[in-house]
C-alpha cells in the first residue's frame, strides 16, 4: 500500500496470528509446527539459562551470573506483587537482608550446611517479613510503598544503633558452597523453577483472586474472601523468593552485613521489571540478566552506574512503560497491517 | 530547658523540610521522592555560586532559589506530566530522579567535609543559660515566616485559593476553569523553592553531604505521614511531635536512635491510623 495515505485514511490493524489461536487448545499437539511455536521460546530461555555457566569463561563473570540470578528472584517477587496483587514494594533490600541474616545466624550458631540453611532461611525469612509487613497489608499504593521503603532503612539503623548481629562489621565466616558448579546451577534452577511456578500460580484459581485483589478488592471481599489473607500469601511468596536470594548471597560472599539492606537491592529489580516488561514475569528475569552485568561492567565508574540505571528507568517509564517483553510478545503473537478506513 | 529550646529549633527545621513535600502532595497528589535531592542540589548550587562564580551570598541565594523553581517546573513539565495518575510510575519516576541526582553529585566528588555554607550572622546568644547561635534562631524565624506566608497565600491569593480547590477536588476545580496541569507546575516549582529555602536555612549548621538528601526525604515523609499526607496543619503539628521526640531520644537514650524514631513514627502511624493525624483522605479509600 502506498505510504502517502495519512492516518485519516488508513489505520493499523492488529490481529492474532492464526497459529496463536490454533495453539490455544489441546489440538496444539496435532502438528510439529504448533508444538514448536509453543515450546521454542520457553526452550530457548531454559537452555540459555542452563548454558550460561558453561559458556562464561572467567570466574569473575560467573559470580556475576549468580548475582544476576539473585536479582532475578527479587525482580520476580516485585513483578508478582506489583502486577498481579497490586502491592508496590520498594523493599527488595528488606527481603534480601532478612534472608541473609537468617542464613548467616543459622550457619554460625547451629553450624548447618548451606543445603539446610538456604531453605530454612527462605521459609523463615518469608515468615519474618510477612509478620513484619502484616500490619501494613491493608495499605495500598503509595502508603505500602513507603512502609516497604522504610523497613530496610529502619532495620539497618537499628542494627547499627543496637550493635547486634555483629553491628557494622556484619557476620563473618559464613560457610560457602562445596564448589562453584553447585553454586551456579542451584540459583539457575531456582530461578527457572520460580519463574514457571509463578506463571502457573497466577493462572490458577488463586491467581484470579490475586488479580481481583488488585483490580477490585471490594468484589473479592463481597465474595466472602479475606483480602488481607490473600495479600499475606502473596507477600509470603515474594518475600520467600527474596529471602532465598539473600541467604544465597550470604553463602556466596561468606558474609552477611548491613549492606544487604542497601538500596541497590530495591532499585535494580524495579528497573529490570520496568525495562523487561511488567506483568510478564519472564521480562524481569531477562531484565536482570541484562542489567546486572551492565552494572558490574560500569563498576569502575563508581556511583555513576546508579545514575545510569536511574536514568534508563526514568526513560523507560516515561516513553516505553510497557517494557521490552510485552512488545516482543505482541510481535510474536500478533501481526499488524494497514487497512483503509 | 535545653530540651525545650533545641526541641523547638528541631521542630522548625523539620517543618521547613516537610512543607515543600506536603505542598506538592496536597495539591497534585504527587509523592515527590526527589525532594531530598532538590534539598541537596540547592546547597551545592549556592556553594558553587559563591565559590566558583564569586557572587555575593544574598545574590547567590536568590539566584539559586529562582533556578530551583525552574528546575521544579521543568521536572513536572517534562517528566511527571507523563506519568501523572499512575501511582506506581509516579513513585518510581520521582524516586529514580532523586537517586540519579544524588548519586551524580556523589560521583562528581561532592562528599566529605569540605563543602560548607557560611552562617548568616556569626555569634550566639544565651537563652535561659543555654547558648544558641544566631543561625538557629534564624531557622525559627524563617520557619515562622514560611508557615505564615503559606497560610496567607492559600487564604487570600487567587493562585493559593486555586491550590486549595485542586487539593479538595481536582475535577470540580477543572470545571471552574482552573488549569490543573499549570497549577501542578506552579506547585512543583514552589515545592522545589521551599526545599531550597530549607536547605539554605539549615545547611550552614553543618556540612553539605549527599547523605543528607536521603535523611531529608525520610524526615519529610515521616512528618507528612504522621500529620496526614497533604495536610499542612497536620504537618506542622507532626513536626513538633517528631522534633521533640528526637531531641528527647538524643538526650536520654542515644543519638543513633534519632533516625530510628522517625522511621518508627512512619511505620506506627501507617499501621494504626494510615490517614495520619489530620489526613483528609477517607480511611476507607486507603484502608480496605
Amino acid at each position: 500500500m502506498n505510504e502517502q495515505l495519512t492516518t485519516a485514511e488508513r489505520r493499523k490493524e492488529r490481529i492474532d496470528r492464526g497459529i496463536k489461536v490454533r495453539t490455544e487448545g489441546i489440538y496444539a499437539v496435532s502438528s510439529w509446527q504448533e508444538v514448536t511455536y509453543l515450546v521454542l521460546p520457553r526452550l530457548i530461555l531454559i537452555a540459555g539459562l542452563l548454558l550460561l555457566p558453561l559458556v562464561i569463561p572467567s570466574l569473575y563473570w560467573k559470580r556475576v551470573v549468580s548475582i544476576a540470578g539473585i536479582y532475578a528472584l527479587l525482580a520476580l517477587g516485585f513483578d508478582f506483587l506489583a502486577h498481579f496483587v497490586g502491592l508496590v514494594s520498594l523493599g527488595g533490600a528488606f527481603f534480601i537482608g532478612v534472608g541473609g541474616y537468617t542464613a548467616a545466624i543459622l550457619d554460625k550458631s547451629l553450624g548447618l550446611s548451606p543445603a539446610l540453611t538456604i531453605p530454612m532461611a527462605a521459609v523463615g525469612g518469608a515468615f519474618i517479613c510477612t509478620l513484619l509487613l502484616f500490619p501494613a497489608l491493608p495499605l495500598r499504593g503509595v502508603y505500602f510503598a513507603i512502609v516497604t521503603l522504610m523497613y530496610p532503612l529502619a532495620l539497618m539503623r537499628i542494627i547499627e544503633a543496637l550493635n547486634i548481629f555483629g553491628g557494622t562489621d556484619g557476620i563473618l565466616g559464613v560457610s560457602s558452597f562445596p564448589n562453584r558448579w553447585i553454586e551456579q546451577y542451584c540459583i539457575i534452577f531456582t530461578v527457572i523453577f520460580a519463574l514457571f511456578g509463578l506463571r502457573r500460580l497466577v493462572n490458577e484459581d488463586i491467581g484470579l483472586v490475586f488479580r481481583g485483589v488488585k483490580d477490585n478488592d471490594q468484589a473479592v471481599r463481597a465474595s466472602g474472601l479475606s483480602i488481607t489473607l490473600y495479600k499475606a500469601i502473596a507477600v509470603f511468596i515474594a518475600s520467600g523468593l527474596g529471602s532465598l536470594g539473600g541467604a544465597y548471597l550470604s553463602h556466596i560472599y561468606m558474609w552477611s552485613g548491613i549492606s544487604q539492606f542497601a538500596l541497590d537491592f530495591s532499585v535494580i529489580p524495579i528497573a529490570a521489571t520496568v525495562i523487561g516488561g511488567g506483568g510478564t514475569l519472564v521480562g524481569p528475569v531477562l531484565g536482570c540478566f541484562f542489567l546486572v552485568p551492565i552494572s558490574e561492567w560500569l563498576r569502575e565508574f563508581g556511583t555513576l552506574r546508579i545514575v545510569f540505571y536511574s536514568v534508563i528507568l526514568m526513560a523507560f517509564i516515561m516513553f516505553r512503560s510497557e517494557g521490552v517483553m510485552v512488545y516482543a510478545q505482541r510481535k510474536y503473537h500478533q501481526f499488524e497491517r494497514w487497512v483503509k478506513v | 530547658m535545653d530540651i525545650l529550646i533545641y526541641g523547638i529549633i528541631n521542630s522548625f527545621s523539620l517543618a521547613l523540610m516537610a512543607i515543600g513535600f506536603t505542598l506538592v502532595y496536597g495539591i497534585s497528589r504527587l509523592p515527590n521522592f526527589a525532594h531530598g535531592a532538590l534539598y541537596v542540589i540547592t546547597g551545592f548550587l549556592v556553594w558553587s555560586l559563591i565559590n566558583l562564580l564569586k557572587l555575593n551570598y544574598v545574590l547567590s541565594i536568590i539566584l539559586a532559589l529562582v533556578i530551583m523553581g525552574l528546575v521544579g517546573a521543568a521536572i513536572y513539565r517534562f517528566v511527571l506530566i507523563r506519568v501523572r495518575g499512575m501511582a506506581t510510575s509516579e513513585i518510581i519516576a520521582t524516586y529514580a530522579l532523586g537517586l540519579a541526582i544524588l548519586e551524580f553529585l556523589r560521583w562528581g566528588g561532592f562528599k566529605g567535609m569540605t563543602y560548607t555554607l557560611p552562617v548568616f550572622i556569626e555569634g550566639s546568644v544565651t537563652i535561659g543559660g543555654i547558648p544558641v547561635d544566631f543561625q538557629r534562631i534564624i531557622v525559627i524565624g524563617i520557619g515562622i515566616i514560611v508557615i505564615s506566608f503559606m497560610w496567607l497565600f492559600t487564604h487570600f491569593n487567587k493562585t493559593g485559593l486555586a491550590f486549595r480547590g485542586m487539593a479538595q477536588d481536582e475535577h470540580a476545580a477543572m470545571m471552574l476553569g482552573i488549569d490543573s496541569d499549570w497549577m501542578a507546575v506552579i506547585a512543583m516549582a514552589m515545592g522545589s523553592i521551599l526545599a531550597g529555602l530549607s536547605a539554605i536555612a539549615l545547611l550552614p549548621l553543618g556540612n553539605i553531604v549527599v547523605e543528607a538528601g536521603y535523611n531529608v526525604l525520610i524526615l519529610s515523609i515521616a512528618v507528612c505521614i504522621v500529620g496526614g499526607l497533604g495536610s499542612w496543619i497536620g504537618a506542622i503539628i507532626a513536626s513538633f511531635m517528631i522534633g521533640f521526640l528526637q531531641i528527647i531520644t538524643v538526650a536520654y537514650i542515644q543519638s543513633h536512635f534519632q533516625m530510628v524514631v522517625a522511621l518508627l513514627a512512619i511505620i506506627v502511624t501507617l499501621i494504626l491510623k494510615p490517614s495520619g493525624l489530620f489526613g483528609r483522605q477517607k480511611e476507607l479509600e486507603e484502608r480496605v
